[in-house]
């Protein structure tokens, strides 16, 4: 494995059940992330992003090649092992937040130090902490119903930054909220991969997300179309 | 488990009105299940009391020619009492009651019936014998409420009674009901009176005999005797239990029916959550669960109602139950047309073993139930799960 690669993708290809035939998602990715890079996979609907995206997620496995995500091969892993993994290691963000609606703001943080089998002080301090980055401290005892779209994607935000993943997944994080929410949700982003060190990885084609990353991945029709650095200098991912 | 237990707490209280119509339902099969069966219970164990004290005592020896079933043996079966029970009869710890068929008029109608004759300050029974220790002109006897109502005979009638001697010679006299008594048990208020013990073996010339031998206390081992037959309580009481046991299955049914209620709100609430809640099963399984993990986790949500449902039991079942024992249940029809042992009025009787077997049952099939639906978790594709896209 690449030295300082959190991910490293080689001949990826992904094919789905389509009536008789296969549809084809990935033809056969190749790339690598480092540690700390904020990217983001761009490109229309039914390029392959979101399916890219579950499998470095390990939500699902590739058809062949290989991915290899935080030096664990994703298509070799049982279920238990990519549980853990995305327990310990990964945080996903969605596009329509999947909180969970029955719980508090402050459970719904709560939740990934919960199955990590916390102690209660030590959960409440992280829970706290998180709640601070995203600016919810007074919205603890709310449920999302409660809250706006904006709020939502923050307390996700929150929930997926609290035990500190090395790598966090992003499909569509603003796809529901408007300019000035989008703009505050990757500030914040933004400020917790600096602080953090954390790896972020988005799946997107919105323009406002686009101009915040440093590294745009352009796929077309389930293909790497384009690499690039936001300097304009394009990444060789097969290094 | 801990945190799929915590987990689940927190959802099932999150749903809010949905979790608690569930738990009320629940709630009421608990409490009704646990409210039969010990009414059940209570039958049987009022119907052993009664019969103890009105009919078969701690145990009985039967004169080995004695069917009660069969009215042609009551010619045959009386003897001597055995010299070796005396001292027992002399003590009042053991009473003989001689069966002889006889046949009473009552307003010019005929009854066949049993007469039994009884000693007169007997302790063992609760029948009022000590009405019988009276002077009069006619041969005093006590009648069962359930006979006096048949026969429409009330205190102080006069009827013509006939029986026959030990030689077989047809007698007839006049008796007088000196009492009638009411007592649950219809085998020993239907079809016979009762008359002095030593009037009886002067009526029938059968001095000293009897036909049935009654003991105070139930005792491990009674010698055998000759001509005699030993018939422990245990033995006596088997038709109750038998009842019982009938009976009980037959309820079975409805404590079924009960419980399928229930547990058809709790399997579709399973099946709604599963294809309502899709996302937040994606949402698990993208945070860490492994699909098993989610299966037992909303396994252990269906099967928290049953949890809280006992908890909510025993807010008002607790109450509902204590004041059923207090006040019993009154049968709103004639419990003496049921033709055995049982009071208009049963007290439930409530055992731990009762209510931990109940809650223990309606916990299991709640959790099998849960379970069921939930299975289709393991087999959700979690990227199509997370879309909320599964049909």
């Amino acid at each position: 494995m690449q030295n300082n690669s959190i991910i490293r993708i080689k001949e990826l290809t992904k094919s789905f059940p389509a009536g008789k035939t296969n549809f084809l998602a990935l033809r056969g990715i190749d790339l690598s992330l480092g540690t700390g890079e904020f990217t983001g996979l761009i490109g229309p609907s039914g390029s392959g992003k979101t399916t890219l995206l579950n499998i470095v997620g390990s939500l699902d496995t590739p058809t062949s090649g290989e991915a290899w995500v935080l030096e664990q091969s994703i298509g070799k892993l049982t279920a238990k092992q990519a549980a853990q993994l995305r327990k310990e290691k990964l945080g996903f963000i969605f596009q329509s937040y999947n909180l969970l609606a029955v719980h508090t703001v402050f459970e719904n943080v709560e939740f990934p130090l919960l199955l990590l089998k916390m102690g209660a002080a030590e959960r409440k301090k992280m829970v706290m902490d998180a709640l601070e980055w995203v600016g919810l401290t007074d919205k603890v005892q709310s449920k999302p119903p409660q809250l706006s779209g904006g709020e939502c994607q923050r307390v996700a935000i929150a929930r997926a930054m609290v035990k500190k993943p090395s790598l966090v997944l992003a499909d569509e994080p603003t796809a529901n909220l408007d300019a000035a929410n989008s703009h505050h949700i990757l500030q914040t982003m933004v400020k917790l991969n600096e602080e953090l060190k954390t790896t972020f990885l988005f799946a997107t084609h919105d323009e406002k997300v686009i101009r915040y990353l440093r590294r745009k991945i352009y796929l077309l029709d389930g293909k790497v179309d384009k690499d690039e650095m936001v300097n304009g200098k394009e990444v060789n991912s097969k290094k | 488990m801990k945190t799929a237990l915590k987990l689940a707490y927190r959802n099932l209280i999150g749903a809010g009105l949905r979790t608690w119509l569930n738990v009320v339902v629940l709630s009421f099969s608990f409490v009704a299940i646990i409210w039969l069966k010990g009414v059940m219970v209570g039958w049987d164990y009022q119907a052993k009391t009664d019969m103890t004290n009105w009919e078969i005592g701690g145990g009985q020896y039967w004169h080995e020619q004695y069917d009660p079933y069969d009215p042609f043996t009551l010619s045959e079966s009386h003897a001597p009492v055995p010299r070796e029970f005396k001292n027992e009869i002399a003590g009042g710890n053991m009473e003989p009651i001689l069966v002889v068929q006889g046949t009473i008029y009552p307003q010019g109608r005929m009854q066949s019936i049993a007469i039994k004759g009884i000693n007169t300050k007997q302790e063992i029974f609760l029948l009022p014998t000590h009405k019988l220790d009276t002077v009069t002109d006619a041969v005093p006897a006590i009648i069962g409420g359930v006979m006096a109502k048949n026969l429409r005979l009330a205190k102080g009638d006069y009827i013509t009674l006939r029986w026959r001697d030990a030689k077989g010679t047809f007698d007839a006299t006049e008796i007088v009901i000196t009492d009638i008594f009411s007592s649950n048990v219809p085998s020993v208020e239907t079809a016979q009176i009762y008359i002095p013990l030593e009037k009886l073996w002067e009526m029938t010339m059968m001095q000293n005999e009897a036909t049935l031998l009654t003991f105070r206390d139930q005792e491990k081992e009674r010698p055998a005797v000759q001509g005699w037959i030993y018939k422990p309580k245990e033995e006596l009481t088997a038709s109750v239990d038998e009842m019982i046991k009938t009976k009980t299955a037959g309820q079975s049914v409805f404590y079924a029916i009960l419980l399928l209620l229930a547990m058809l709100a709790i399997f579709d609430t399973q099946v709604l959550s599963i294809f309502r809640r899709q996302k937040e099963i994606g949402t698990y399984i993208a945070l860490g669960y492994t699909r098993r993990e989610v299966v037992g986790l909303f396994t252990v949500e269906g099967a928290m109602h049953s949890v809280l449902a006992a908890l909510v039991s025993a807010v008002y079942g607790i109450p509902f139950l204590a004041w059923q024992a207090k006040v019993g249940w009154t049968i709103p029809m004639d419990a003496s047309e049921f033709g055995m042992a049982m009071a208009q009025t049963l007290y439930p009787v409530y055992s731990a073993g009762l209510v931990v077997s109940t809650v223990l049952i309606v916990v299991l099939v709640t959790t099998v139930v849960s379970y069921w639906p939930s299975r289709k978790i393991a087999k959700m594709n979690p990227t199509e799960a997370l879309r909320g896209r599964i049909q």
